[in-house]
C-alpha cells in the first residue's frame, strides 16, 4: 500500500494496525476498544487480529486505564490508551498530571514513559454534554507531556506512528468531527517532525493559525478571502506541546498579520499563548494584534447551540477583516 | 461530639492479646460486629506481644525453615531501620531535613513483608516505606533527597526494582497493578507488591486497582499498613469494615495481620507473593499496626490522639517482642545485641554525615529530564536561563 484516499479515523486504525505489526510491546487499552472496536471504530478489528492480551478491554475507569499504562510502561511496554471522550479524561488527570508527566524526572532520568493518551475532542456533532470539550491547553500546560493534533489523515496516519515511538507521553487529540473526512494517506512516505507546523496554503495579506478540526475551517475562510481578493496563510500547528514558534514566526513576518483559530475558550488558551509570543518575537513586523477566535468562557453548550459557539467561517473572516482594518 | 468521634478516642483494646479463650472471643468478636473498624482484630499472629511463638496452621509453614541467624536478620533489619529513621528525624529538627515521614512503630510490618519479597519482585511504595527500601538494599542516604529538597525522586527504580516514593495518595497501586500485568504478559513468574495505608482505601485508585488486578488476574499484593490514621483522621473515618474485608467485593482474598508481628508478616506476604506467583491473582494483606510518632514531622499527634492509644500500642512493641522471643530461644546473645547497637551508631553517624554533604543540585536540574526526547520550549528556556546566569558572572568579572 502506497498512497490511498482514506477517512481520519480510517487512517489511524491503519497507524495503531502498522505499530502493533512492527513491535510487541505495543499495546492498545480502553473500554470498548476490542469487540466494538471504540465507540468511533478507531479500533475497528485489531483485536480480531492482534487478540486480547494486546487489545485490552478495560474496566470503565479512567484513572485505571492511565495508572496501569503507567505500570505497563515502567515494565517495558509501549501502552496507547483510548479516552473515549474529552469530558472523560478529568477522572485521568491526576495520574495524568502528577504521575504520567513527572515520573521520569523524578527518576533523574533513568525511565521512560512511552505512553499515548488518544482523546477524541472537540465539537461540531450534536453530542450531549462533556461529549464536545477542547481541553488541549490544561495538558498543554503541564510540563513533561507532549500535545499533538492532526487535521488531515496523513498526519492521522503519521502523528501516531510517532506518538507511539516517542519516549515522552503524547496526548493525541483526535477531531471527532473529522473522523470520517476522507483524503489522501501514502503509508510510505517520509514524514516530517511530530512538533513542526506545516504551511497548508500560502498567502501574503494575513496568517490564519489552528489545529485539528479548525485546519479545515480556516482553509475554507481563506477560499473565501481569496474570492475578495486577500490571500491568507494557513498554519496547521500539529503541535500545542511543543508549539512550533520559529514556523509561526516565519509566517507573521510574511504576512505581518496573525490570526488564532482554535475550539477551546479563548481565555488563557493555547491562542494567548501563541499571541504572546509572538507578539515578543515579531513586535515590529505586526501590523495589528495578534487576534484570536475560539470557544467562549462559557461550558460548552447544548447541542442546538454548539454552531453559534464553535468558530465557524464568518468569525474567521470578521476576525480577518478586523486585523486587515488597523 | 458524635458517637464515632468518642469511638476514635478510645484507646484501642490490645491486638491480640493471648489469653485464655482468645480463640472464642475472636471468633465470636468478628461475629458480633463484623462492621466495627476498630473493634478486636481477627488477626494472624505468630509472635504475642509477649514474645511468645504461636502456632498457625495455614502460615506456620512459609516460616517453618527459617533459621536462628534469619531471625537474628530479621530484627538487625527492624534495629537499623528504626536507627536511620530516628536520625532522619533528628535531622529534620535540625533543619537537615525539609520534612521527614517516620515510620516508628511499623518496623515488623514493613521489614516482614519486604523480606517476603524475592529479588525479581517489584515493590511501589508510598513515601514511608524506608523499611521495604532497606529490604530491596536501597542505600537509606538515597531516600533523603527528596526530603532534603536535592531532588523529587532521586533513583534509578529498576537498580533495586524499588520504585520511587510516590506522594498522591494511592496512585502507586495502580502502577503496582499495571506493571503485574505486564509481568503476566512477559510469562514472568515474579509477583509485585503495592503499598498503601488506611487513608489511601479511600481513594478511588486503590478502588480502580482492586478492579483491575482482579479483572486482570495480576499478581500483586497489596500491603496496606493500617496504622490507624491518616494525619489526624481515624481508620473510623476511613471505612465502616475492616479493611482487609473490602478484597472479598473485588473476588480475591484478604487477610489481617498483626503489622507488628515481623514473623507473621514475613509468612502472610510470602503466602501472597507465592499465590501470585502461581497465577492465583492478587490478595490483599492489612497489616494492623501503629503509627507511633506524627504522620510527618509537620503534624502535632498530640492534638488529635490520646496519650494512652500510643502507650497501648508501646506495649506491642514489634522489635522487642522479636528480642524477648531471641533471649528466650537463645537465639541471640549480648554479644549480638552489643554489635548490633555499635552498628547502629554507626549508620545513624553515616546517615548524618551523608546528608549534609549532600551538595544542592546544579542550577540547570531544572530542566533536566523534563523530556526524555527533548522539548522545544525547554530548550528556549534554558538558554534564556543560562545567558541570564551567565550575566551574574560577567558583572563578578568585571568587579
Amino acid at each position: 500500500m502506497a498512497a490511498e484516499k482514506m477517512a481520519l479515523a480510517k487512517a489511524i486504525n491503519e497507524s495503531l494496525r502498522t505499530a502493533l505489526d512492527a513491535d510487541p510491546k505495543v499495546l492498545i487499552m480502553g473500554e470498548d476498544v476490542g469487540k466494538l472496536g471504540g465507540v468511533f471504530r478507531v479500533t475497528d478489528g485489531l483485536q480480531k487480529d492482534f487478540g486480547e492480551d494486546r487489545v485490552i478491554d478495560t474496566p470503565l475507569a479512567e484513572s485505571g486505564i492511565v495508572g496501569t499504562a503507567i505500570g505497563l510502561a515502567l515494565r517495558g511496554y509501549r501502552p496507547v490508551v483510548e479516552i473515549q471522550f474529552d469530558g472523560f479524561v478529568f477522572p485521568a488527570y491526576d495520574q495524568i498530571v502528577t504521575q504520567l508527566a513527572k515520573m521520569h524526572a523524578r527518576a533523574l532520568g533513568k525511565i521512560k514513559l512511552p505512553v499515548v493518551i488518544r482523546i477524541p475532542y472537540g465539537g461540531g456533532i450534536g453530542a450531549v454534554e462533556h461529549h464536545s470539550e477542547s481541553p488541549e491547553a490544561l495538558f498543554a500546560h503541564v510540563a513533561g507531556l507532549k500535545v499533538v493534533s492532526p487535521s488531515n489523515s496523513s498526519d492521522a496516519y503519521w502523528m501516531m506512528q510517532q506518538a507511539i515511538q516517542s519516549n515522552d507521553p503524547v496526548i493525541f487529540f483526535e477531531p471527532k468531527r473529522r473522523y470520517w473526512d476522507k483524503s489522501e494517506v501514502n503509508t510510505e512516505a517520509i514524514p516530517g517532525p511530530l512538533h513542526t507546523a506545516r504551511v497548508l496554503r500560502e498567502g501574503t495579506d494575513l496568517t490564519l493559525a489552528a489545529y485539528g478540526p479548525m485546519v479545515k475551517v480556516c482553509l475554507e475562510a481563506a477560499a473565501a478571502a481569496q474570492e475578495e481578493g486577500k490571500s491568507l496563510e494557513v498554519l496547521d500547528l500539529r503541535s500545542m506541546s511543543p508549539i512550533d514558534f520559529d514556523s509561526v514566526q516565519a509566517s507573521v513576518e510574511k504576512t505581518r498579520r496573525l490570526v488564532v483559530v482554535h475550539e477551546a475558550p479563548v481565555f488563557l488558551g493555547t491562542g494567548a499563548e501563541i499571541a504572546a509570543r509572538i507578539t515578543e518575537r515579531c513586535f515590529y513586523h505586526l501590523e495589528a494584534p495578534v487576534l484570536r477566535v475560539g470557544g467562549y468562557h462559557a461550558p460548552y453548550p447544548p447541542a442546538r447551540l454548539e454552531e453559534e459557539y464553535l468558530p465557524g467561517l464568518d468569525r474567521v473572516l470578521d476576525a480577518v477583516d478586523r486585523s486587515l482594518a488597523y | 461530639m458524635t458517637v464515632e468521634s468518642t469511638a476514635a478516642r478510645k484507646p484501642r483494646r490490645s491486638a491480640g492479646t493471648k489469653s485464655a479463650g482468645s480463640t472464642a472471643a475472636k471468633r465470636t468478636g468478628a461475629k458480633k460486629s463484623p462492621s466495627t473498624p476498630g473493634s478486636e482484630p481477627e488477626l494472624v499472629q505468630l509472635l504475642t506481644p509477649e514474645g511468645e511463638r504461636v502456632a498457625d496452621a495455614t502460615y506456620d509453614p512459609y516460616v517453618a525453615d527459617i533459621t536462628p541467624e534469619e531471625l537474628r536478620g530479621l530484627y538487625r533489619d527492624m534495629v537499623l531501620t528504626r536507627r536511620f529513621d530516628a536520625e532522619a528525624t533528628s535531622l529534620q529538627r535540625q533543619g537537615e531535613l525539609g520534612l521527614w515521614a517516620s515510620l516508628l512503630g511499623q518496623e515488623a510490618a514493613q521489614i516482614g513483608s519486604g523480606r517476603a519479597t524475592r529479588e525479581d519482585d517489584y515493590v511501589f511504595p508510598t513515601y514511608r516505606e524506608h523499611g521495604v527500601a532497606w529490604c530491596r538494599g536501597v542505600d537509606p542516604t538515597n531516600l533523603l533527597g527528596m526530603f532534603r529538597g536535592v531532588n523529587n525522586g532521586g533513583w534509578d527504580p529498576n537498580t533495586n526494582n524499588f520504585h520511587l516514593y510516590t506522594i498522591v495518595i494511592g496512585s502507586q497501586t495502580l502502577h503496582a497493578t499495571g506493571y503485574a500485568m505486564g509481568i503476566a504478559k512477559d510469562g514472568a513468574d515474579s509477583a509485585v507488591i503495592a503499598y498503601f495505608g488506611d487513608g489511601a482505601s479511600s481513594q478511588g485508585d486503590v478502588a480502580e486497582s482492586f478492579t483491575f488486578s482482579a479483572v486482570y488476574n495480576a499478581p500483586v499484593v497489596f500491603f496496606c499498613q493500617n496504622n490507624q490514621w491518616a494525619i489526624s483522621e481515624p481508620t473510623e473515618k476511613q471505612t465502616r469494615v475492616p479493611l482487609y474485608q473490602r478484597a472479598q467485593g473485588y473476588g480475591f482474598p484478604g487477610v489481617r495481620v498483626d503489622g507488628n508481628d515481623v514473623l507473621a508478616c514475613l509468612a502472610v506476604t510470602k503466602w501472597a507473593l507465592e499465590r501470585a506467583r502461581r497465577g492465583e491473582g492478587p490478595t490483599l494483606i492489612e497489616a494492623f499496626t501503629y503509627r507511633m510518632g506524627a504522620h510527618t514531622t509537620s503534624d502535632d499527634p498530640t492534638k488529635y490522639r490520646a496519650d494512652e492509644e500510643r502507650e497501648s500500642w508501646e506495649a506491642k512493641d514489634p522489635i522487642l517482642r522479636l528480642r524477648t522471643y531471641l533471649e528466650a530461644a537463645h537465639h541471640a546473645d549480648e554479644g549480638f545485641f552489643a554489635e548490633l547497637e555499635a552498628e547502629s551508631e554507626a549508620l545513624g553517624k553515616r546517615v548524618r554525615e551523608v546528608v549534609r554533604a549532600m551538595p544542592d543540585p546544579d542550577h540547570f536540574a531544572i530542566f533536566e529530564n523534563a523530556y526524555a526526547d527533548g522539548h522545544a520550549l525547554v530548550d528556549e528556556e534554558r538558554a534564556q536561563f543560562a545567558a541570564y546566569q551567565a550575566s551574574f558572572v560577567a558583572e563578578g568579572e568585571g568587579e
